[in-house]
């Protein structure tokens, strides 16, 4: 579904990502490791298209369709949704009215989205103007469910989250991973979707299931394997380890 | 009477030439002041559809759905005044002088007329048949519906002046929309307009300016009001079309205890666009509060954006915002506030910014699908939301048409 061939990646002439190769086929859910600094924002800004991450080599194909040169909206319209870390507030913008931009045309039921992520009371208020660390991800997570992508990207889902925050973000995010979910709430038939998801903890983990896991470290793609053992190497030797196996292969 | 008396004459006389403090000095003598007068029309609906559609951007609906009444002043004639609420009174002011010897002791209580040449034109040029509004409401009654008034430039190279005077008795609301519009004919032009807005205990008026003038028309408002003990005055500004120039300087004073002032402006300034505008309030009873809030965008032109808190009695609190959007070159903002603190235990305060549309908003909003003009299009309206509080439902719809007519314009 989502292929990067070769990917090097600068800002401002300073290349930050080199060389990535990654495929993420339909059903596929990975999850993205690596240390403060290691490219892994850049990654998924790069794949969402924003203009700051200039491609100088490689590219990146959707669907068998070369999206390396389109703006951020035709991305998002092709199907691909980005949840943001740290996303702007924006004076004036109602949370209910961006969700509904987020719907396009589709019947969405914005009242019972909101419910379900206990954002109700947000509806009326400014995006993300005054949120706590919870009510931004979920407020993301509102605005991806009206906008119902098929390929994820997630960056740092469960950063700034509680716990009881963190249940709530992994199983909606589960779901719409899942396709259980379309953006009625009503079962609909599976669609093949995808993900990627930064995650710096793994506590996500315990709620999306990931099939495979990558090392990302100084803008290296290394390690792939199963997201529980690449975790528990992590844990237990820190991404030292990571950064000097990746040494040793490039 | 007194506002033909020799002495407030004299003191016009006196300032007819004397420069404004603020905005380019205008000539006045390069306008006729004798206009042809208009026939008296039934309705507005009678007006030509581009008339209407002019009248529509300034706030005024033709078929008067929802108004308590219509007050319509074309050049110097009154062409329609009625009125349907009962408890509420609308006259040419000329008219209300000679039906009420009481009024005198309002006339230029707000407001000198030796202000400056603009003050003195609207004492020494205004005309009796066509002085401008005098809307009362009595005590206690409290109106459904706004009223709606319309100062309308249909002849060209014409100058208006008026003198508009609005009173809310003890415990009474009002809300009234005026619309300044200008008709297509109209090529130049100047519009000297005083208002006086006397607000008694515990009333509240809702006043909503919206200005549609023309690219070469010159305008000087003078505005002030006077709030009783417990009253409310809400001032709300829409300025979003093309005008030569325009300056005027708003001010309150809140002389009785918890009075509420709370002004809201929205300015755009597309080039050759002069804007000098600002609200200032004194707050001189103990526990007043107000609000000055405005939003400027320049799209090329310039905006002077002032605003003045004076504190005055204790206890008192007032805020004042002043943001612009600086969308293209050749344009600039002037965002100018001030605080004045008198007397010990007050609380003012301030903020101002001057930007441009934060590039990441406009993407995130492009990683929802919108393309990046719908985004742009999006934050300029969020913008512009200075969530105008305690206003009528039926204000706000009104007020959100004319933002989106006119945000289209200008994207």
């Amino acid at each position: 579904m989502l292929l990067i061939e070769n990917l090097s990646v600068s800002i401002d002439g300073k290349e930050i990502l080199h060389s990535i190769n990654l495929e993420i086929k339909e059903g596929e859910t990975h999850a993205l490791f690596g240390p403060n600094g290691s490219g892994k924002t850049s990654f998924l800004m790069t794949i969402m298209g924003f203009p700051d991450y200039q491609v100088t080599e490689g590219r990146i194909l959707f669907r068998g369709q070369d999206i390396t040169n389109k703006s951020i909206n035709e991305r998002a319209k092709l199907g691909l949704g980005f949840m943001f870390q740290r996303p702007p507030t924006i004076a004036g913008v109602r949370t209910r009215q961006l969700v509904e931009l987020c719907a396009n045309d589709k019947s969405a039921n914005i009242e019972e989205l909101a419910k379900q992520l206990n954002l109700q009371n947000f509806l009326d208020r400014d995006i993300n103007r005054g949120f706590s660390g919870g009510e931004i991800k979920r407020a993301e997570l509102l605005q991806l469910l009206a906008q119902n992508p098929d390929f994820l990207l997630l960056d740092e889902p469960e950063s700034g989250v509680d716990l009881e925050n963190l249940a709530l973000i992994g199983r909606i995010i589960n779901n719409m991973l899942c396709s259980e979910m379309n953006f009625n709430n009503k079962r609909s038939q599976p669609s093949p979707k995808a993900g990627l998801i930064i995650t710096h903890t793994g506590y996500i983990l315990d709620y999306v299931s990931a099939d495979i896991g990558h090392v990302l470290c100084h803008g290296r793609l290394g390690c792939s394997g199963t997201p529980s053992v690449i975790l528990a190497n992590i844990r237990k030797m820190g991404y030292e380890e990571c950064i000097k196996c990746l040494l040793k292969t490039s | 009477m007194t506002y033909e008396s020799d002495e407030i004459k004299k003191k016009a006389f006196s300032a007819k030439y004397k420069k404004a403090s603020l905005g380019a000095d205008l000539d006045l003598d390069k306008y006729s002041t004798i206009p042809s007068s208009n026939e008296p029309i039934d309705d507005l609906t009678v007006l030509g559809k581009e008339e209407q559609q002019t009248l529509r951007m300034s706030g005024v609906i033709p078929e008067a759905h929802n108004r308590a009444g219509t007050f319509v002043l074309m050049d110097a004639s009154v062409v329609l005044n009625n009125v349907s609420q009962k408890g509420v009174e609308i006259l040419n002011t000329g008219d209300a002088l000679e039906k009420y010897p009481w009024l005198k002791n309002y006339w230029w209580q707000t407001v000198d007329v030796d202000t400056d040449k603009y003050t003195a034109s609207a004492e020494l040029e205004g005309k009796k048949e066509a002085l401008g509004y005098f809307v009362r409401v009595l005590s206690g009654v409290k109106t459904t519906f706004p009223i709606q008034s319309c100062l309308y430039l249909s002849q060209d190279n014409i100058s208006q002046n008026v003198h508009n005077i609005l009173i809310v008795e003890e415990g009474a609301s009002l809300d009234i929309i005026t619309g300044c519009a200008t008709s297509r004919h109209v090529q130049r032009g100047a519009h000297i307009g005083v208002s006086e807005f006397f607000v008694k205990r515990n009333g509240r008026l809702s006043f909503t300016m919206i200005h549609n003038w023309k690219p070469k028309v010159e305008v000087r408002p003078r505005s002030a009001a006077i709030v009783e003990e417990g009253g409310i005055f809400l001032s709300n500004y829409i300025c979003m079309q093309p005008v030569r120039s325009l300056q005027m300087y708003p001010t309150t004073k809140l002389v009785g205890r918890n009075a509420i002032a709370r002004y809201n402006s929205i300015l755009l300034a597309s080039p050759k666009t002069e804007l000098d505008i600002g609200s200032r309030v004194h707050l001189k009873a103990p526990g007043c509060r107000a609000e000055v809030i405005s939003r400027a965008i320049s799209t090329g032109g310039k905006i002077w954006a002032r605003g003045h808190l004076i504190g005055d009695a204790p206890e008192v609190k007032a805020h004042l915002e002043c943001h612009g959007l600086l969308l293209k070159e050749g344009g600039f903002i002037h965002a100018i506030p001030q605080l004045d603190g008198l007397v010990p235990n007050i609380d003012l305060s301030h903020e101002a910014s001057i930007g441009k549309i934060a590039k990441e908003a406009v993407e995130y909003l492009m990683a929802r699908g919108l393309t990046e003009e719908e985004a742009i299009a999006t934050i300029v309206r969020g913008f512009l939301d200075v969530k105008i509080e305690g206003l009528p439902l039926e204000l706000q719809s009104e007020l959100d048409k004319v933002i989106a007519t006119s945000r289209e314009s200008m994207l």
